[in-house]
């Protein structure tokens, strides 16, 4: 039985009756009148210097409302990271991947603004293209911008401990290398926007987002408005996973447009323009040399990865040094050297995607230490739980373990799955396999400098005092952020889960960096709960004068007043409570103290009750350069054991079933932490299974679709066993810290290494197809 | 040049003037305010715009407006009865089978297609049948989950 009256239990999500029925509104579901629509002009050419943009023909066109291109915008330049911004709205010199943004236009239909695009003359000189990493970084290439010779668009050097000297005292040292592919995160609602800038100078953008906080702040600075003129409001959202976590050239352009035509603009971005846009998961290519000692503790890790960035930098700045640093832990690793290059590309930028930086680099690795295990003779789980940290543990690179399960995670894992009679044990073409991971609960610092609070939160009483009403700017966009939040206000207020509404996603609720870095349950559920206790003490303090009882005396539970010593008469204020509201139905007669009653008279003698909360994390640990990417107040962690069969014949894989534990500290919504748990899964599996994003020679994406570019389908994923593994996070929420990235971390590893215990050879490529298992196979019993 | 059609939605007859190009799902969407189909790829991978029509779930995306006329298209919006949500979106909500919720119009409405047929499915006649309904958020447990509880 749990000691939370809310939290820690399976509630239904407060949007799905919304969702279930049609009536929750997404972007494309929002109307203005007189409302305009826009298109982007996009380039057709990778790499091309502009010579000349003629609009008048499209200018002309009836319907057009208004063209523009940078001459109109500026050239601002933004991005992600302050240190890297080399975006413009549109290019005015060059043009640097498929898809780079050129002009836009609004046109009082789609079918106008897109003819109208068709219109626009670019005259260019076409510049030879780099496609990969290895032209990007060859003698001569050609330079995608100026600043970066060598298409060099950042690169990380660090070194914790001494890694050459601590290889030389290692009885086993290996080195391997490993690839991904670019991925797209596929979330089903593509981007989309709606903007209005009204006759009074105000600015709003509706948008399909996870970072309303980080959009109003590109849009003030590129489109150059006064502070304060910007509101920025997420509607439902279609997933995001990380690519719609920084303002879009389509929002910018909208907002443009509609200051310059004064009326309402609508953009969407079409599923190729969604591949075309890009922002998703980098191709890295890790090289990885790991020293242990005989019997199996590990020493160290020299580490040099290259990630294929595309054309610009967008979160690549973090990724580069997410893709180091999340190798810390969860294994005791004193030494540790990170060499990494994010490379400039003539392709869509890449940009963060779930477990961003982590996922190649922890595949990478979690295959390694099985295959240096097999050579030690350990088993697997054995060889992990010999090297595991534990709360307390601080890594070489300064993640403080604050609180982690991960023991428990592999423990729960082995057990739940039957491991001990399956590994070694199956017949050819059947395999099973285990891998852990970790990641952050949220980043420790904003993407921009600054001693901002990472989210706020109001609770404001409705003055009847029959709801609290909660205010934050935090972004729902699928994961129950929503409801998590107002679990957590319940819980901490005492009232009821049905006694909460919650409004959010608006800019003008407050700050919340938003949904990226799985960090809003721990931040954002700090500042819901520190305002939720704030609202309670002020009703609780008006009581304690009107009946003049020791607030330690009382409390609220389950929306009732509960006083610890007996006879405490409360009639006087029921009888003022009853003769406010004459004629209502719904009156107490009889029973306990109310919450509503309570709150009523808070007001009564106050005014509007407003309880605030703000959290921004402690100072946390780190010196060194890049110390801020990966430091956090908490960190999840996560195993996972995949069985699969494989054709022998064909080399198609099945995955047929996972075993999945997530130390998630104190699960809020139970039902919410197995969802994230599974959905991580599915993405897992997609990337070790199926997906890449495909270019032919010219740079164009090939696979700009759902078809071509696979996701699993039902009849993909597996029966998957979510098992939560609880710790209490002392830097938490009731203890509380992060699923939704942590646990995609092991699935793609788990799947190589069952994957090789089916079919006895090692893959060092992702994504697992038939016909590079196949291959694998043939090569292998080439050498035999 | 419009053509004026007749369609029969949710046991509503609307009267509605169409291009020969213009989809289904556009017009239900934007002309008849029906909201509920998404556009997620209209392409006819991700089945977001899923209707039923005379039963049968269909991408409306690739429906041509004109070739629904005088067939029963049946939305999300008109399947609660008048006991509140359909047995199966009330399955959906109860079983976390929801989370960003863009494809759940369709996952309900290829479902309930599925259900009124089949009244007792298999696992395995769920994850055929609803195979052509894209989701990324759920990783689709739930979903059968959801569906394997409706009893008839």
């Amino acid at each position: 039985m749990s000691e939370y009256n809310v939290i820690n239990s399976r509630a239904t999500r407060l949007d799905a009756p919304a969702k279930a029925t049609g009536k929750a509104v997404y972007i494309d579901d929002m109307t203005l009148p007189g409302m305009l629509y826009g298109a982007l002009l996009q380039s057709p050419l990778a790499h091309a210097r502009i010579l000349r943009i003629d609009t008048s023909k499209a200018c002309k066109l009836p319907g057009v409302k208004s063209v523009v291109t940078a001459k109109d915008a500026g050239l601002i330049k933004y991005g992600v990271s302050p240190a890297r911004y080399d975006e413009t709205l549109f290019c005015h010199d060059k043009v640097r991947y498929v898809g780079d943004e050129i002009a836009a236009v609004a046109a009082v239909d789609l079918a106008t603004a897109l003819e109208a695009v068709s219109l626009i003359q670019v005259d260019c000189e076409e510049l030879p293209a780099v496609l990969d990493i290895d032209a990007a970084m060859a003698d001569g290439a050609p330079v995608l911008h100026n600043d970066y010779p060598g298409n060099v668009c950042a690169e990380v050097h660090a070194e914790f401990g001494d890694v050459e000297a601590a290889l030389k005292t290692c009885d086993l040292v290996r080195t391997t290398t490993f690839k991904n592919k670019r991925q797209d995160a596929a979330f089903i609602e593509p981007q989309g926007c709606l903007a209005n800038y009204d006759l009074s100078g105000n600015l709003t953008l509706y948008s399909s987002t996870q970072v309303p906080h980080y959009v109003q702040r590109t849009l003030s600075m590129v489109l150059q408005l006064p502070i304060g003129r910007v509101r920025v409001v997420k509607p439902y959202v279609g997933g995001g996973f990380g690519i719609k976590a920084a303002a879009n050239h389509m929002e910018l352009a909208a907002c443009l447009l509609s200051m310059k035509t004064g009326k309402p603009v609508k953009m969407n971005f079409t599923r190729e323009q969604v591949f075309t846009y890009g922002r998703a998961r980098h191709q890295f290519i890790h090289t990885m040399t790991t020293g242990v000692k005989k019997d199996g503790t590990i020493v160290a890790l020299k580490h040099q990865c290259h990630l294929d960035g595309g054309a610009y930098s967008s979160f690549g700045i973090a990724t580069v040094y997410y893709s180091g640093s999340l190798l810390g832990g969860p294994y005791k690793l004193p030494n540790m050297k990170y060499d990494g290059y994010r490379i400039y590309t003539n392709k869509p930028a890449c940009g963060a995607q779930r477990g961003h930086g982590g996922v190649a680099a922890r595949a990478c690795w979690e295959q390694q230490l099985d295959m240096i295990a097999e050579e030690l003779k350990m088993d697997p789980a054995e060889f992990r739980l010999k090297n595991i940290m534990v709360a307390g543990d601080v890594t070489c690179n300064d993640l403080n373990m604050s609180s982690l399960g991960m023991k428990e995670c592999i423990e729960a894992i082995r057990d739940g799955s039957d491991w001990k009679s399956k590994k070694g044990k199956l017949p050819k073409g059947k395999g099973i396999g285990m891998a852990c991971g970790f990641f952050v609960s949220g980043a420790g610092y904003p993407i921009y400098r600054s001693d901002t609070y990472h989210g706020t939160v109001m609770v404001k009483l409705t003055e009847d005092g029959g709801k609290a009403l909660v205010y934050t700017a935090s972004a729902e966009i699928g994961q129950g952020s929503d409801t998590t939040f107002a679990m957590i206000v319940a819980e901490a207020m005492g009232i009821r889960l049905e006694d909460v509404r919650l409004e959010s996603g608006d800019t003008d609720f407050g700050v919340d960096l938003g949904a990226y870095s799985s960090r809003q349950t721990l931040m954002t559920g700090h500042a819901a709960k520190e305002a939720a206790e704030d609202v309670k003490k002020q009703v609780l303090d008006v009581l304690s004068k009107e009946l003049n009882v020791p607030v330690s005396d009382m409390d609220i539970r389950n929306s009732f007043v509960v006083f610890k010593k007996d006879n405490v008469d409360f009639s006087g204020l029921r009888t003022r409570y009853i003769k406010e509201h004459r004629g209502w139905t719904d009156n107490p007669q009889s029973g306990p103290l109310t919450f509503t009653e309570a709150a009523r008279i808070a007001y009564l003698a106050k005014g509007s009750i407003v309880g605030t909360g703000k959290y921004k994390p402690p100072q946390l640990g780190g010196k060194y350069k890049g110390a801020a990417v990966g430091t956090s107040p908490a960190y999840g962690c996560s195993a996972q054991v995949a069985e699969v069969t494989v054709d022998m014949e064909t080399g198609q894989i099945t995955v047929d079933n996972i075993t999945d534990a997530h130390d998630c500290g104190r699960a809020i919504n139970v039902t919410s932490v197995e969802a994230q748990m599974v959905g991580s899964v599915s993405m897992g599996l997609g990337e070790a299974l199926f997906e890449e994003v495909k270019f032919d020679n010219k740079g164009h994406v090939i696979n700009a679709d759902l078809s071509e570019y696979k996701i699993p389908t039902m009849l993909d994923m597996p029966s998957v066993k979510p098992i939560i593994v609880e710790s209490d996070e002392p830097n938490g929420p009731f203890g509380a810290k992060e699923v939704g990235e942590g646990a995609i971390m092991p699935t793609i590893p788990a799947i190589l290494n069952a994957v090789y215990d089916a079919i006895g050879v090692r893959i060092h490529e992702l994504p697992l197809t038939p016909e590079r298992v196949w291959q694998a196979i043939c090569d292998c019993q080439k050498e035999k | 040049m419009k053509k004026l059609i007749r369609l029969t939605v949710n046991d509503r007859e609307y009267d509605v003037a169409v291009l020969p190009n213009q989809t289904l799902v556009d017009v239900i969407r934007y002309e008849l305010g029906l909201t509920g189909a998404k556009k997620g790829c209209e392409m006819g991978d991700c089945g977001s715009c899923t209707v039923l029509m005379d039963g049968k779930p269909v991408n409306s995306c690739l429906v041509l407006a004109m070739q629904a006329a005088g067939r029963k298209i049946q939305t999300i919006e008109g399947i609660e009865t008048e006991n509140g949500l359909h047995p199966v979106q009330e399955a959906f909500v109860q079983k976390g089978a929801i989370q960003c919720g863009f494809c759940s119009s369709g996952m309900i409405l290829t479902a309930k297609s599925l259900l009124d047929k089949n009244p007792n499915p298999t696992e395995q006649d769920i994850r055929k049948s609803l195979s052509g309904n894209l989701c990324r958020c759920t990783g689709y447990q739930h979903i059968i989950e959801a569906v394997k509880s409706v009893t008839p």
